[in-house]
């Protein structure tokens, strides 16, 4: 054993504060790096969006600007006001608003469905059902352009918000239903059998019972749909083009597609404009996210 | 006219068979208790009575109505479930209504319904809360109420119990008892608490393997366990099976184990069948509770075991004695001593006893 005195306890004991110590201030200091990191292309772009295309080429990308100047802005969101070749952003984000709404109502609410009929009332190869639609969230998207395309000219709404809709609400599908599926598997199937032996059917346990204690997968479900229907470039760019396009394919023909000089303030709100709706879903249901709803449900 | 009668009732999930020509039945106003170990199918023939499972085979019928293909809610049962599965969005006023609400029965029934009951339960101040902010004992009785107003013919337990902890069990188990003595409706109740089923049941069906191992009165199964599994299963500790052979001669029958001379008489016991007794290969059984450590009365069997391990557990101890290489438990009260090691005199009583058949695991 060793035999330890007091004073080179003591010594440990210095040591181990200054080793603490230092870890410490190095933890704060990387965080802060990350954190810079991070922030650093939001501050370029709100600061770039509110300089004039004189402060832009002087400046530094750092530069403070000068004052609030909306100009830019206004001009993203609402044009020059002369004819042909003007393009800014305001009739595509309300076609991306047509489009990510009802997509996003329709794939949650199926997915619910579906995830209740899986979980509730089981039948022969239901496991296969849902391996079939776990498997749907693994399929390329690439590989799915073509045949969509010809369904969609079939069904005669390709090139339209609601074809957009349509893609959508199915390729949300496989989603929406694992992840209701999940959540349902954890409320108790006695809930069902109580409500079944008090007279209640399928869409009554479901309407009554079971989806008024499914808001934080709800919310879950909204904020993902949302996010990757809004954010979807792929299928809109393929599906859709001039007047039916969203948001984001918008966004690129205006960006890269200006004839004259490079307006940087006016790409910037633009961006800016594009990402602000995901922004606020995660804001306001966010604060929807709460936990333990059914706690009277489960074991006591 | 029985409440409850099932005939011939076999179930599978796929292969496995779950149940096996169950019969069953029950007179208006028992409690009828089904008891079994986990995976002995006692759930699923409760979940059949209540219409919540398809039959593969046999019928149910209530009240001489076959229910076999009728929906739940056209049964006339309530069912209160192990997790008391109330409604999590709804307050108790909602949770015990619902089932009158679908039934569209009249706005004042309800409310008189709803009344008698919450205050017959005292629940009538927790009308308003939601079930995440009831006790376990509270959301029990919600359970138990929003059961009650239905009026129903057959109430269905389905280890109503076994989620509170042990001091509100026994509580709520008295609760459960004074319920049934008051109401007097006619109670299906499955448990796998020996306790609880010898406390309650008017009748205890002890399954196994989906097989009803004996359908019985508490008495009789504690007293003439009707094989080895419903021996082993009841009692704490289980009744204590010897094996050994029976020796007939000159119409006196005696149990003697392997490589022992101790005969022991059994020539009181009430055998089924008094034939081809002698050299029948048995198990012996007598409980722990009826070992004794002084004579108390003239036919108890005298005999000496070694004493080999004590297990005290405050107002009683558990001895393990060595009888021929075999163990036999007895129960002392804990101001007995006895020395480990030592060969102890002990007394048999000999008219509690149980003999079953070695090869089948019958009572004879």
């Amino acid at each position: 054993m060793q035999d330890k005195t007091y004073s080179s306890y003591k010594q440990l004991e210095q040591k181990s504060k200054y080793t603490n110590l230092f870890l410490r201030w190095f933890l704060y200091f990387v965080l802060i790096i990350f954190a810079l990191y991070f922030i650093f292309p939001l501050y370029v772009m709100v600061v770039t969006s509110l300089k004039t295309m004189e402060e832009i080429r002087q400046g530094t990308l750092l530069t403070w600007p000068s004052g609030l100047n909306f100009d830019s802005w206004l001009v993203a969101w609402g044009g020059r006001g002369y004819g042909a070749g003007d393009t800014f952003l305001k009739p595509y984000f309300w076609n991306s608003i047509k489009m990510v709404v009802p997509a996003v109502f329709f794939s949650t609410f199926i997915g619910a469905m579906a995830g209740y009929v899986l979980t509730k009332w089981r039948f022969k190869g239901d496991k296969w059902v849902f391996l079939f639609l776990l498997f749907g969230c693994f399929i390329p998207y690439q590989a799915i352009l073509l045949p969509m395309a010809r369904t969609l000219g079939v069904l005669g709404i390709s090139n339209s918000v609601i074809g957009l809709v349509l893609v959508h609400t199915v390729y949300g599908i496989p989603f929406t239903t694992l992840f209701f599926r999940n959540f349902y598997v954890s409320i108790p199937s006695e809930l069902v059998k109580a409500a079944r032996i008090d007279g209640a059917g399928f869409f009554k346990i479901f309407f009554k019972i079971l989806l008024p204690v499914s808001t934080p997968i709800i919310v879950v479900t909204i904020i993902w749909q949302f996010t990757q229907i809004w954010n979807d470039f792929l299928f809109g760019s393929t599906f859709s083009f001039g007047e039916a396009a969203p948001i984001q394919v918008a966004l690129n023909n205006m960006v890269l597609s200006s004839t004259s000089v490079k307006e940087y303030n006016v790409d910037m709100a633009s961006a800016i404009i594009a990402g602000i709706p995901t922004l606020i879903v995660y804001v306001l249901a966010g604060k929807y996210f709460i936990r333990g709803l059914t706690s009277g449900a489960v074991k006591g | 006219m029985k409440t409850l009668k099932i005939e011939e009732l076999s179930k599978n999930f796929g292969s496995t068979e779950v149940l096996r020509k169950i019969n069953l039945e029950i007179d208006e106003g028992n409690f009828l208790v089904l008891l079994g170990p986990s995976g002995c199918g006692k759930s699923t023939l409760l979940n059949i009575i209540a219409g919540l499972e398809t039959i593969n085979e046999g019928n149910v019928h209530i009240d001489d109505y076959n229910v076999s293909k009728v929906e739940p809610k056209d049964r006339n049962i309530a069912m209160v479930f192990q997790s008391y599965a109330l409604y999590p969005s709804m307050n108790v006023r909602e949770n015990m209504i619902f089932g009158l609400k679908q039934a569209k029965v009249s706005k004042e029934k309800i409310e008189e319904q709803l009344d008698k009951v919450s205050k017959f339960l005292q629940v009538d101040a927790l009308l308003e809360r939601k079930p995440s902010q009831l006790s376990g004992g509270q959301r029990q009785r919600v359970a138990i109420g929003r059961a009650l107003v239905r009026e129903p013919r057959i109430f269905l337990f389905d280890e109503p119990l076994s989620n509170l902890d042990a001091k509100l069990r026994v509580e709520m188990r008295r609760e459960i008892k004074k319920l049934h003595q008051q109401l007097k409706t006619t109670v299906v109740y499955v448990t796998h608490d020996q306790t609880e089923a010898m406390s309650l049941g008017t009748n205890i069906a002890i399954m196994n393997h989906g097989v009803i191992q004996q359908n019985d009165t508490p008495e009789n199964i504690y007293n003439k366990p009707s094989n080895t599994f419903v021996a082993d299963f009841i009692g704490s500790p289980s009744m204590n099976l010897i094996k050994g052979n029976l020796k007939e001669s000159s119409n006196k029958v005696s149990f003697v184990t392997h490589g022992s001379n101790i005969e022991i008489p059994i020539n009181e016991y009430d055998f089924k069948e008094k034939s081809n007794l002698d050299n029948k290969e048995v198990f012996f059984g007598i409980r722990p509770e009826h070992i004794f450590f002084k004579k108390s009365n003239e036919e108890d069997f005298e005999i000496n075991l070694r004493a080999d391990l004590s297990e005290y557990i405050g107002h009683e101890q558990i001895m393990t004695f060595n009888f021929e290489n075999q163990e036999v438990l007895a129960k002392f009260p804990s101001t007995v001593k006895i020395d480990l090691s030592k060969n102890t005199k002990l007394f048999f009583d000999l008219t509690q006893i149980s003999l079953f058949d070695a090869k089948t695991e019958e009572r004879i």
